[in-house]
């Protein structure tokens, strides 16, 4: 059953799915990268996913469950309070966002945040910090800012990288195709802006498509296709 | 004494009864699950980590896992008052303590881990379909865990064991009577929970864990199987 594993693995294009307990290889080849652990001379699961092995690293990618934010990644979130120095955003996170005033590239009056950003308002940031206290935000940056009109919708977050795609490479499709401007959240929303509503709606339903369709192998052509399909009806 | 030993419905001493496993079902949580042996159904929905409120109750040194067991007021022939209960409260915290040994609850501290266990149908053994269903639903919300457990109820019927008890079997009163022992154990072999109601002896108690442990290897190759095959249909 060893031998059959790996053999599964080498194949990178099907990745086998992993639980917990799992092992995933046998002897002093290989290390343990991120959702493994080290046991004894095997290498075992410790989440949910897929196996993924490349240069000896072996990690397991997670299927589900909660955004796992990390420095760097573009999210999108919602103004959940207002403090005096700054607001906290929901962004999905076990943990609590923090958006400084100091990270707001305009001159804020202390009296006035709600004028900048009020409750319930969406907001593009980028994670810059992570620690014990929780996540802080950053809107200093081209494309941060707040949300003035688009549509918003939410998707699991570990399907993000599938419709973003092979650099970008889906999501330009779909920008392509649709005359939308795309904002793709790490943490599972999504912003489509576009002229129309019916361009919007339009973009949102290939967004849907990819996300129903993300285990399939070379999906941009799959996409391509059903664009074809539905342009021409 | 031997294998001949008459069963109501008719299994082996060592036989369970027909299971069934699926992940997905709640698909507003974050992860969840269904598990149920022949007529005990249940369903494990977990959501989180997350803030824990209140916040008193927070631990800063690793996080909480909060279960949470009910069973429906339909789930029994004569209808159970809904709400929580002297004998569900017990059962939730026996959930906790049969994860906690493999959930890595330690990477989430001043968080809590939400886990609801709902019984829809009950023909005894719900806690141990609880806990399987509970296992499955943790490790398919992506929750970082050592191991997955599995759990069985072992019958003593009189002077015999049977491995999972259904309600005719746990109402016995020939001879000794029935003694429902439910017992759980990781993959690897560990045992996380052991309860036992009625009168046994030492000698048969090692006996039943050892037939948990055979019959919680078959529990989890249905779960391992369920969690493999997701979008698998129901057959």
């Amino acid at each position: 059953m060893q031998i059959k594993e790996r053999q599964y693995i080498k194949k990178m294009t099907d990745r086998k799915i992993i639980i917990p307990g799992e092992v995933i290889f046998e002897g002093e080849d290989y290390l343990p990268g991120e959702g493994t652990e080290k046991k004894g001379k095997e290498i075992i699961s410790l989440r949910y996913g897929l196996a993924e092995e490349s240069n000896k690293l072996v990690k397991v990618i997670p299927l589900s469950g909660v955004y796992q934010p990390r420095r760097g990644n573009v999210v999108i979130g919602r103004v959940e309070n207002i403090t005096f120095n700054g607001w906290i955003i929901d962004i999905g996170a076990s943990d609590r966002a923090f958006l400084s005033l100091t990270e707001v590239p305009r001159y804020v009056n202390k009296d006035g945040l709600d004028e900048v950003m009020d409750f319930n308002n969406m907001v593009v940031a980028k994670i810059w910090g992570i620690n014990k206290r929780g996540i802080d935000l950053s809107i200093k940056s081209r494309g941060l800012g707040k949300i003035d009109e688009g549509m918003i919708i939410k998707i699991n977050s570990n399907k993000v990288p599938r419709v973003i795609g092979k650099e970008g490479s889906m999501v330009n499709l779909i920008k392509e195709n649709t005359n939308c401007n795309i904002t793709v959240g790490q943490n599972g929303l999504i912003w489509i802006q576009g002229d129309k509503i019916e361009d919007e709606l339009f973009a949102k339903k290939a967004v849907l498509f990819v996300v129903e369709k993300s285990f399939i192998s070379g999906l941009t052509d799959e996409l391509k296709k059903w664009f074809d399909k539905e342009k021409g009806k | 004494m031997t294998k001949e030993f008459k069963r109501p419905d008719g299994r082996k001493v060592d036989e369970l009864r027909e299971m069934k496993a699926k992940v997905g079902v709640v698909p507003n949580a974050d992860g969840s699950a269904m598990f149920s042996f022949g007529d005990t159904v249940a369903i494990a929905a977990v959501y989180g980590p997350k803030e824990h409120h209140p916040r008193n109750q927070r631990n800063p040194e690793e996080g909480t896992l909060r279960c949470t067991y009910n069973m429906l007021s339909f789930s029994v022939t004569d209808r159970i008052r809904p709400g929580p209960s002297r004998r569900s409260t017990e059962i939730s915290k026996i959930t906790e303590w049969a994860l906690e040994p493999v959930v890595m609850i330690e990477k989430y501290p001043n968080m809590v881990i939400d886990v609801h266990v709902n019984i829809l149908q009950a023909n005894a053994s719900t806690r141990c379909a609880g806990i399987n269903a509970a296992a499955m639903a943790l490790a398919h919300a992506g929750i970082p865990m050592k191991d997955i457990v599995s759990s069985v109820s072992i019958g003593k019927l009189d002077k015999q064991l049977v491995v999972d008890v259904n309600k005719y079997e746990e109402d016995w009163e020939e001879g000794e009577g029935a003694t429902d022992i439910p017992i759980t154990f990781t993959n690897s072999g560990e045992l996380t929970h052991i309860q036992l109601d009625g009168k046994i002896t030492s000698k048969q108690l090692k006996e039943a864990i050892e037939l948990a442990r055979e019959a919680t290897k078959k529990i989890y190759e249905v779960q391992k199987e369920a969690l493999k095959n997701p979008l698998r249909e129901e057959k």
